[in-house]
């Protein structure tokens, strides 16, 4: 799922201002039925995530927290059944789960003496019966049940997702009798930077139109769209790491990436949606 | 000095004696003793002969030289026009010499000069300074001092303000008419890159010499009937012209006789048919005017005159009396080529007063007497000329000059042509690999800290980022690296705060210096003779052309001049512009440590030893390989070895020598004291003594290019200077004796001598010393009866990347074919000889160990192969019994220490004691044990070298030779493994064991769920289970639809609720794509999905009425979930969140209340174990402390007491729980 900057263009310009919610999504796909709803899921969640981060500090100003908790404190006075928080933040055009952390937050710095650690609030938003206020718990749990960006689950869904490529690479390499070391060996061996995989042999990929191929030493697999802003910053964590270190290697996203970012060949940076086909290994008996 | 140049011209002196007479102080008794006694009495002033017969010749020249203008004042622009012809008036030898090859700071005219200069980039061109990002190409002065040194030109600022200097000239507006600087659109620039422009015109050879030529095939026209297209190679193989079809002679003799007919015109008038303009802004050299004066030998002046003077200058080179052989000979090239003589005024003809009579006509009266002297020279130094490369020779045996005045050279030169294979091409820079990562030297192990290991991360990240915009940005016009990169570099070396680090950047930098900059070839000069030289290209076929195009792009194409001076071409820029930029005394003291490392360990780096007359091709393939690999050492010590000199006489670099004695003695002083980097001068003997100057001295030239100008005052150098100048003296060419140097050894040396020699730094009067201890120089030579000198190591590919500048010479002879003029560049200085002392002192001799003699006296009379296949062996053997310690001996002791801290943690409870302590506790009872390595390491070194030399060593090695090779192995090895065993056993068992003890009290930490992950699933498994991923969102989904908001179509169907619990098992049981954290998530959604099918909140699909439901699938379901938690899930399930306020109190929001599922549902998981009853009652007494409505405290303390009454038998609880229930009667009527 190759998308040309013009088409992903136009898919991002549909996601402007609109919910982390299940029927989104539905739309969403009915929008551009021929994309992979893997490819629009992730496109969508990376747009929201980067509007999430435009937005964020607009939302922890001291007064916009006060202003959310006293209509969530009329809401559920009124209703407490009611989607109270979720539509406030829907309302607000802001994550549901981001929304009940600013919530929980300020219950618990009004309900205890000592202000909430991080890691207290993450096991609550993970785990909402340990809310001691009953009311809230489900309102946060309605909330994170109900995000489709952000929240424990999706994090969870999102590593599961990551977890299953490496998988699936993993086999693909042992089908195709390429050794190679994995991020787990790589760290034992006290490798600084570890890609998913290191060849132990490199290898060359043949690409369609060009006459040379491009030498591979490690594959990192993402299991996300890549567009700009996170291949970007890909590159500048990972791949030219990865490149400094061990050459020139291949990066794999899973759900398809922005065609125009796929620049670097030359340098020693490869990208593809898939597996490559056409690989060329090293010859043992040259006869 | 004229007074014996006078009797030599008037034969009163021989030559012979002459040359002797300069060469050796003391008198010889083959001299005649009227001789002697002319002689002897002139004996001062010996040895400023030779720099006087120097500048004389400058001088003899620029009086008849075309370009030369009349008087300087009147024409200062066009003095330059012809650089490399002396520019200025005779004024004696101090201020004529330094005008010899006028400086190259561009003048309107000097663009006009051959290509070569405008490339070389020490040009500061009319547009901005810092054309090339920031620092120039290769400049070495700019940036360190903010001011640039007029290297380039070659001039000392004493000279700037001669009358021929061209700096009038650059405030010239710029002249459009000037077809040079301003050709017209699609017209090739003639002599651009060195290539001759007529090559797409239609065939046009000026005469037969021309012939060698590649044949005159056209690609935009068709070629004229001669050459079929399809035969350039066979006439490639016979490029005398002897082989042209008839077509082709019909069309060479028409040439001729146009030819004949033009020189005979040209003799009627010889006058230059074009006048020389006179102002400076116009332009002589302009090559649509410019034609050259047809030499004649019939018309040279004085022909006696000139032969005994190129005698004497010849003999000079030919022992190495001169500074610098090749900047003679691109001199002698340069008459050879001169274009037009000036009708010398009358003015210069006059004698000056106090010369001599035979000296007071001008020495030069013609371009014929130019072209005669110069081959004259030529044809003395016939040898050195044929060892040229390829396409010199070529050049050289084309000129129509040459054959007209010597056809026995002509025949010569073609001759050394043809047997020359001696082609030098321009090899591909390498394109930037990164140094790769190697867990031995830059794992966490090596660090002090975590930190340290961190921010050497992200600065290896950072140096490549750097290096990366640098090669995409260099060569943008007014990019600029300080700016660009600077502050990010100190930025970064500012976090290098432990030596470590500094290290382990040092040792990055170093290996990326070497990677990227080692070679022009990369591989090491596989191009060799590969290529056609550049003015064949036009003939090759297409790939060639285009190859030898992308060469032409992207080489460094000029080394500007025969003399130009240090630069950091290519990506060695990167590398000073780092160093400049970065300013950090400890990355430098750091960098210095280790080049100066690496310069010791390559230049004693063991190579080749003679073979045994062994002719068979085997052995010229092992030949190939030593070359090679001789060529790899030398380039990369030179270029250590230039960045040691750049970084180590860095803090004394100035523009500009101390202005005056005084100063200059505080400064001797004070150097004096300073320790050198490296100690070169120990390096230099120890390589003379052994015959290695040819692996020594390449790299001490790079190293001292570098100096500032007071090093060569210090005693130190100054006695290494003198070695160097003794060296240089002793390489007399022509003689070739038995294990002495060989030939293209030799011109190496006296190349790269010759080039330091022409560098500003070095003092002027430096070369020609007080030649007393020259008589005294012997080398003692014992130690080594073969070295390095001797074999023949160089060739000219070597030569030709080492000295580019050696080049210079193709480049001038092939713009005398393309019909420009060559100009020189660098800097050609003015000579004053003084007398000085010193004398470097002879090290100490080293001893070895008897076993060790003997092995070398083995090896000596072996084949080199035999010994690097011993010494290779030893080397890995040795490297390998240490891992195999690691993974043996020292494997074991860290189970048992495992083993026994796991012993330790069960007596002494989960926490075990403080970790520093059981790791005293365990080190101190496995350390010992570390004796036993040693032993180990013997055993296998004993196993494994043996086979391992017998694998490598060809079959039909003596078993005696073999078994003592493989004995030599096995010692090397073991002392190699055990050296390092016995250094390092004890501290290698104390970090794994350490490790292992973080690891195992890590493991018994908070997250034992994690240890689970991967069990992995039977192997009939085919994976076929859908991805975790997609089933939690699914759940997720579900969830989300119970808990609402929903539209009021939305449901699950209990056939899909079904269908997903039926995939939860097969990811449960199939686990490939399974992770902790996901399972940790499934158990924890199939809780929230059991509470929500107890309390019957999930919204069901189907016929209208039926909006939840039906007990009996809700039964089923939670029987599938219990079975999944019971047998399946490999991670701790959450239950006791189906007994938690949040899940029970959605029973609360049913109406009716339905108990009897959460009943069943506890009973069932009390029934499977998987909850205790104790556990369940605990949760349910909890449940009383939260608030409830009411009613449902109520039911709820009903249910508990049901529960606790009820024994757990099967199936009459449902009964029972309906009986409790008031209105359960009613609702199963309705069900």
């Amino acid at each position: 799922m190759i998308l040309t900057k013009a088409q992903y263009d136009e898919i991002a310009q549909c996601l402007v201002s609109v919910p982390p919610t299940r029927q989104s999504l539905r739309k969403l796909k009915q929008r551009f039925p021929s994309q992979s709803q893997a490819t629009l899921l992730s496109i969508f969640s990376q747009e929201y995530q980067k509007h999430i981060k435009r937005t964020h500090a607009k939302h922890h100003t001291s007064e916009a927290i006060e202003s959310y908790y006293q209509r969530y404190l009329n809401g559920v006075g009124k209703n407490g059944a009611a989607p109270v928080l979720l539509e406030l933040a829907n309302e607000v055009d802001y994550a549901p789960s981001l929304m009940a952390r600013i919530i929980l937050e300020r219950f618990l710095q009004e309900h205890k003496e000592t202000p909430p650690s991080k890691s207290v609030i993450n096991s609550m938003l993970r785990d909402p019966s340990q809310i001691p206020d009953g009311v809230l718990a489900n309102q946060v749990y309605q909330c994170i049940v109900n995000d489709c960006c952000y929240g424990p689950l999706v994090d969870c869904i999102k590593h599961a997702i990551g977890h299953e490529h490496e998988v699936l690479l993993r086999d693909l390499l042992l089908e195709k009798n390429l050794s190679f070391l994995d991020e787990d060996q790589l760290r034992a061996k006290g490798y600084d930077k570890t890609p998913d995989f290191i060849l132990q042999v490199p290898v060359v990929m043949l690409c369609p139109l060009a006459v040379e191929g491009h030498i591979i030493h490690w594959i990192e697999s993402k299991a996300s769209f890549g567009d700009e802003c996170s291949h970007h910053a890909y590159l500048h964590d990972q791949f030219w790491s990865y490149w400094n270190r061990f050459g020139p290697g291949l990066v794999i996203y899973w759900y398809g990436f922005i065609q125009e970012l796929d620049c670097n060949r030359e340098r020693g940076i490869l990208l593809q949606a898939c597996f490559p086909t056409d690989i060329v290994t090293l010859c043992h008996n040259v006869a | 000095m004229a007074a014996v140049l006078e009797s030599l011209l008037r034969e009163e002196l021989s030559v012979a004696a002459a040359v002797r007479w300069i060469v050796h102080s003391a008198q010889s008794s083959e001299d005649d003793p009227g001789e002697a006694a002319a002689l002897s009495s002139l004996r001062p002033l010996r040895k400023e002969f030779v720099p006087f017969l120097l500048n004389f010749l400058r001088e003899q020249s620029s009086r008849v030289l075309p370009q030369g203008p009349p008087t300087p004042a009147k024409a200062p622009g066009s003095s330059a026009a012809l650089p490399g012809r002396p520019g200025g008036p005779p004024r004696g030898g101090r201020g004529a010499r330094s005008q010899l090859f006028p400086p190259t700071e561009p003048s309107s005219a000097a663009g006009a000069e051959a290509p070569s200069v405008r490339r070389g980039g020490r040009r500061r061109g009319p547009g901005p300074a810092r054309e090339r990002g920031g620092r120039g190409p290769g400049g070495l002065e700019e940036g360190v001092g903010g001011e640039s040194l007029p290297w380039a030109g070659g001039r000392r600022p004493r000279s700037s303000g001669s009358p021929s200097s061209p700096s009038l000239a650059r405030s010239d507006p710029p002249n459009l008419s000037n077809l040079e600087e301003f050709p017209p659109v699609g017209s090739v620039p003639p002599g651009s890159a060195g290539t001759k422009p007529s090559r797409r015109i239609n065939p046009t050879p000026v005469s037969e010499e021309r012939s060698l030529s590649k044949p005159k095939t056209c690609f935009t026209s068709p070629p004229i009937n001669c050459v079929p297209s399809s035969q350039p190679s066979v006439l490639d193989t016979s490029p005398w012209g002897l082989g042209l079809p008839p077509g082709c002679r019909s069309l060479q003799e028409e040439r001729e006789m146009l030819r004949k007919e033009r020189s005979k015109q040209m003799q009627q008038s010889p006058a230059p048919t074009c006048p020389i303009p006179e102002s400076g802004c116009a332009h002589p050299m302009r090559t649509g005017n410019l034609t050259a004066e047809p030499a004649d030998p019939a018309r040279v002046s004085s022909r006696r005159r000139l032969e005994l003077v190129a005698l004497v200058y010849s003999s000079c080179i030919a022992e190495n009396l001169v500074p610098n052989i090749f900047l003679e000979l691109f001199f002698v090239l340069q008459l050879l080529t001169a274009r037009r003589m000036v009708a010398a005024k009358d003015s210069d003809l006059e004698p000056s007063p106090g010369t001599i009579d035979s000296l007071e006509s001008p020495l030069f009266q013609s371009v014929h007497d130019c072209v005669f002297f110069a081959v004259q020279v030529l044809e003395h130094q016939f040898h050195i000329l044929s060892h040229l490369d390829k396409g010199t020779l070529k050049l050289l045996a084309e000129n129509e000059r040459l054959l007209c005045f010597s056809p026995a050279l002509q025949g010569r030169l073609r001759a050394a042509y043809e047997g020359s294979v001696a082609k030098v091409s321009l090899a591909m820079p390498p394109s930037a690999q990164a140094v790769s990562f190697q867990p031995e030297t830059d794992n966490r192990a090596n660090f002090s800290s975590d930190r340290a290991f961190h921010t050497f991360k992200k600065q290896r990240d950072v140096f490549y980022e750097v290096l990366r915009e640098w090669e995409d940005r260099h060569e943008e016009p007014g990019w600029d690296f300080e700016k660009g990169l600077g502050s990010r570099i100190r930025a970064m070396m500012s976090q290098l705060s432990a030596a470590c680090s500094h290290s382990h950047f040092v040792r990055l930098f170093q290996k990326q210096l070497l990677q990227m900059c080692q070679s022009p070839g990369g591989a090491g000069g596989t191009v060799l003779g590969e290529t056609p030289d550049v003015l064949n290209m036009l003939g090759a076929d297409k790939l060639g052309r285009l190859r030898r195009l992308q060469e032409r792009l992207v080489a460094p194409q000029s080394s500007g001049g025969p003399c130009p001076p240090p630069t950091f071409p290519g990506c060695q820029g990167f590398f000073r512009d780092f160093i400049l930029s970065a300013s950090s005394f400890q990355f430098n003291q750091h960098l210095m440590d280790s080049l100066s490392l690496k310069i010791r360990e390559l230049n004693n780096l063991a190579l080749p030893q003679p073979e045994p007359s062994d002719e068979d091709g085997e052995s010229d393939v092992d030949w190939q390989g030593e070359r090679r690999q001789f060529a790899m050492v030398l380039l990369s010590l030179r270029l250590l070895a230039k960045f040691l000199g750049f970084v180590a006489f860095l803090p004394y670099r100035g523009p500009e020598p101390p202005p005056t004695r005084e100063l200059q003695d505080s400064i001797l002083a004070l150097r004096s004291q300073v320790t050198p980097a490296l100690d070169v001068r120990a390096l230099l003997q120890q390589g003379l003594r052994a015959r290695r100057a040819v692996l020594t001295v390449p790299w001490l030239v790079e190293f001292l290019s570098l100096a500032d100008h007071i090093v060569p005052m210090l005693d130190y150098y100054r006695s290494i200077f003198t070695l160097l100048l003794h060296l240089h003296r002793s390489l007399v060419l022509s003689k070739e004796t038995e294990g002495e140097m060989c030939f293209l050894n030799k011109l190496l040396l006296l190349a790269v001598l010759g080039w330091l020699f022409q560098i500003p730094t070095v003092p002027e009067d430096l070369f020609f010393l007080g030649e007393g201890q020259l008589d005294a120089f012997e080398v003692d030579t014992v130690a080594s009866e073969h070295g390095l000198d001797s074999m023949p190591l160089v060739d000219q590919h070597l030569l030709y990347t080492c000295c580019p500048y050696i080049g210079e010479l193709r480049k001038l002879l092939a713009s005398w074919v393309s019909g420009s003029s060559g100009r020189s560049g660098g800097f050609v200085r003015k000579i004053t000889p003084t007398t000085t002392t010193g004398l470097g002192a002879q090290p100490p001799r080293t001893t070895q160990g008897l076993q060790a003699q003997l092995a070398q006296a083995f090896f000596h009379n072996q084949p080199p192969s035999l010994r690097r296949t011993v010494e290779f062996v030893a080397e890995r053997i040795g490297s390998n019994c240490v891992k195999h310690i690691k993974a043996t001996l020292v494997a074991d002791l860290v189970r048992q220490a495992e083993s026994l801290l796991q012993e330790q943690l069960v007596t002494q409870g989960r926490e075990g004691g403080d970790p520093a302590q059981l790791l005293e506790i365990l080190c101190s009872q496995l350390c010992p044990h570390g004796a036993q390595a040693l032993t180990l390491g013997r055993e296998f070194c004993q196993k494994k070298s043996p086979g391992a030399v017998q694998a490598l060593l060809p079959e039909e090695t003596p078993a005696a030779v073999l078994n003592s090779a493989q004995n030599i192995a096995v010692g090397l090895a073991t002392e190699k493994a055990c050296a390092w065993l016995s250094a390092n056993i004890t501290a290698l068992i104390r970090r794994e064991v350490k490790a292992a003890v973080s690891r195992t009290l890590r493991a018994q930490g908070p997250e034992p769920a994690a240890r689970g992950e991967r069990r992995g699933c039977s192997r009939a498994c085919e994976h076929h289970a859908p991805l975790p991923s997609h089933l939690i969102s699914e759940i997720k989904d579900v969830l989300s639809l119970a808990v609402g908001p929903r539209d009021p179509e939305e449901g699950v169907s209990p056939e899909h609720l079904e269908q997903l619990l039926g995939q939860l098992g097969e990811i449960l049981r199939c686990r490939q794509f399974l992770c902790a954290p996901a399972e940790q998530h499934l158990a924890k959604c199939s809780v929230e999905l059991a509470s929500l099918l107890v309390a019957d909140q999930i919204p069901v699909l189907g016929p209208p009425i039926q909006h939840r439901l039906e007990r009996g699938q809700a039964r089923r379901l939670l029987l599938m979930l219990l079975s999944l938690w019971k047998d399946d899930f490999q991670v701790p399930v959450p239950l006791q969140l189906l007994l938690s306020p949040r899940n029970v109190g959605l029973l609360a929001d049913t109406r009716p209340r339905e108990w009897d599922l959460l009943l069943f549902l506890l009973r069932e998981l009390v029934q499977k174990g998987l909850m205790g009853q104790m556990e369940i009652e605990a949760c349910l007494g909890s449940l009383h402390e939260a608030q409830w409505p009411g009613d449902f405290a109520e039911e709820l303390a009903t249910l508990f007491n049901l529960f606790l009454a009820e024994p757990h038998v099967p199936e009459p609880q449902l009964r029972a729980c309906e009986l409790v229930q008031p209105n359960r009667g009613t609702l199963l009527a309705q069900s």
